[in-house]
């Protein structure tokens, strides 16, 4: 399997909205840990090691 | 401080070449008496090997050192007559718990696999481990262990070394055709070769303290991070032999050393700990720095190193004697070969290739835990935290968690005396694996698998019995063991962690490792096999 770069998320406004919700009460300090756990979490329900190394690299383009 | 260990003294005696002022060609000498060149003398005494082993010192290992000694190193030790001992008086454990603050996160079992004769993991003080090794080479004719000896400067030859060694005595001169460096991690025989030794020092300190306490704490490895009594640190506590528990602490590298250790400073910070009513003494209190370092490569002509001397791990995961172990288990039948003149010179260089591809696997090992254990930027900190939080609650983070991994062995896998398997194997039993223990029966008698077998090449058949009884090339000779007639396999396990139901053949080599497997026995094959494993092709 390789790395879905198409649009794949239904409701693109409402889940950035929803992503921007969750972090609005939050300090810095919290915020990085949730992202952490957000990471840690959606990496596990991919699981697959190509996919995660495809992801890795889009995420380090400058 | 309390001492519940009195450290032996170890006679000094001059020796006869000293005395005399004659100089003498040993085939083997090994310099250090550590874990690690004690091995070494007790396995070349198994190959028949005579050797002189060299320390500076007169006694055992002093003050905090080694503790976990895992399942492969023990297995080597039992081959050498000397495990039985370190089982007794060890202390086994199973269960870890990783504690992220005030609250459990996670807890594992090392659930070893039945059918093993040795345990999962042991902890012991390293100085009853080196006592034991000390008392057996005494018994064995061979080794001639001299204390106060002190290696000086070598000088290498093409067929030979010389030494350069002071006793209480003076200095004098002897020869080695070998020299096998056991001197730990400031190796003096490394700078006397120029030897290379690079990697990484991590900028952190730890204050390792052993308490002696008599306590309800469970026989567990417990491991905290960041908990409420030494914040944004680290911490563990881990039991060993007579009611002395050792407990490490994270310092962060800014920590003075010398201050972190004083009793006024360590007390208060145990008892944070353990509780204020905990009743505790201490015995021996240390601040290290840790390293994962190793030489470029293991031999240097007439000198070949091994254990701390050769690389050097942080102790996260309990690696540094564990490995040195099984260098000596690769090195010593190699040495014999060559020594005996059926192998060549290249077959020392395979000695490099495998243990500097087990090293590696060590060093990454110990530089993941570090990482984790001592994360070094904010976000990997962030990353660390968020492993840790999540772990309490799902199953999924949990195998995220290194608080230091078991260690295990690293299978030889590429190495160049592997005969490539030519058919479909189930199992672990890949060339280049140790081989798995099983519990057999020989001559009516309940046993194990792995002491039937070592010291020399075997082969190894489950099914049909072969016409021959030894398989032969160049000097060397593989016994053939039958599965059923020369062994029962009574539970069946044997077979079935070798893949044997539907009958194999498997060429085993000294150090109970994998060299080559097929469905059916074929002598030729065989040989060919030895050739390849000895490097003579
Ligand atoms: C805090 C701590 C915890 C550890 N925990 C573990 C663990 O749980 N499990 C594990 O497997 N390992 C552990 N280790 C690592 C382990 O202690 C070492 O890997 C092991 O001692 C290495 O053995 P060695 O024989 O190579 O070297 P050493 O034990 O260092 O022995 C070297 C010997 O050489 C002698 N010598 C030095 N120079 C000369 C000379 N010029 N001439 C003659 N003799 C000389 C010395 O006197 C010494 O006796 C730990 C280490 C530390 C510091």
């Amino acid at each position: 399997m390789s790395l879905n770069l198409k649009a794949n998320i239904k409701n693109p406004d409402d889940f950035y909205q929803k992503l921007i919700d969750a972090q609005r009460d939050l300090s810095e300090d919290e915020i990085q840990l949730m992202n952490a756990k957000l990471i840690l979490v959606l990496a596990n329900h991919i699981g697959e090691a190509g996919v995660l190394d495809q992801a890795l690299e889009v995420a380090s383009e400058q | 401080m309390l001492n519940t260990y009195t450290y032996p003294e170890f006679e000094y005696q001059q020796s006869r070449e000293q005395e005399q002022g004659v100089i003498k060609r040993h085939p083997v000498v090994i310099i250090g008496a550590g874990p690690i060149g004690l091995t070494a003398a007790l396995e070349c005494a198994a190959q028949g090997i005579p050797t002189v082993v060299l320390d500076d010192n007169n006694t055992v290992s002093i003050g905090s050192r080694a503790v976990c000694y895992a399942k492969r190193p023990l297995e080597v030790w039992d081959r050498l007559g000397v495990a039985a001992p370190m089982v007794e008086k060890g202390v086994s454990w199973k269960v870890g718990k990783v504690f992220f603050k005030e609250k459990l996160a996670y807890e594992f079992d090392l659930l070893p696999e039945e059918g093993h004769k040795m345990p999962a993991m042991i902890n012991l003080q390293q100085y009853y481990l080196e006592e034991y090794m000390v008392a057996k080479c005494a018994s064995e004719e061979n080794v001639d262990l001299r204390w106060k000896h002190k290696l000086l400067n070598i000088t290498q030859h093409d067929d030979h070394a010389s030494l350069v060694i002071e006793t209480p005595d003076g200095v004098f001169t002897m020869e080695a055709g070998w020299i096998i460096a056991c001197d730990g991690a400031n190796s003096d025989t490394r700078k006397m070769v120029d030897g290379e030794f690079s990697g990484q020092f991590f900028q952190d300190r730890f204050l390792i303290a052993d308490v002696v306490m008599k306590s309800d704490f469970p026989t567990e490895r417990w491991f905290w991070f960041d908990p409420v009594f030494h914040k944004n640190q680290s911490a563990l506590l881990h039991k060993q032999s007579d009611d002395v528990w050792r407990i490490d602490f994270q310092l962060g590298w800014d920590a003075d050393p010398e201050e972190a250790k004083k009793p006024e400073n360590v007390i208060p910070l145990l008892k944070q700990m353990l509780g204020d009513d905990a009743e505790f003494e201490l015995e021996w209190v240390s601040v290290y720095q840790f390293a994962c370092r190793r030489m470029d490569k293991f031999r240097y002509g007439r000198v070949l190193f091994a254990g701390d001397a050769a690389h050097q791990v942080s102790p996260f995961g309990a690696r540094g004697a564990n490995t040195g172990v099984q260098d000596i288990d690769n090195l010593g039948w190699k040495l014999k070969l060559v020594l005996d003149g059926k192998a060549g010179l290249e077959l020392l260089d395979t000695y490099s290739e495998e243990r500097v591809f087990a090293a590696d696997d060590n060093l990454l090992n110990s530089t993941r835990s570090t990482d984790f254990i001592t994360p070094k930027s904010k976000s990997s900190r962030f990353f660390r935290d968020a492993v840790l939080r999540l772990a309490e609650k799902h199953e999924f983070a949990r195998p995220l968690v290194n608080s230091g991994r078991l260690s295990m062995p690293t299978p030889y896998v590429q190495s160049s005396l592997n005969t490539d398997d030519g058919t479909e194997f189930a199992g672990c039993m890949k060339p280049g694996s140790n081989c798995a223990d099983s519990p057999i029966v020989k001559d009516g008698k309940d046993g194990w698998f792995l002491n039937q077998i070592g010291g020399e090449f075997e082969v190894l058949v489950f099914g049909d019995a072969p016409a021959t009884n030894t398989v032969s090339f160049n000097g060397i000779n593989a016994k053939v063991t039958v599965v059923g007639r020369d062994l029962e396999d009574k539970e069946g396990l044997l077979t079935e962690r070798f893949d044997g139901q539907q009958g194999a053949v498997y060429l085993l080599r000294p150090d109970q490792h994998v060299a080559a497997r097929w469905r059916e026995f074929d002598a030729d094959a065989i040989q060919a096999a030895i050739a390849k494993a000895t490097c003579q092709h």
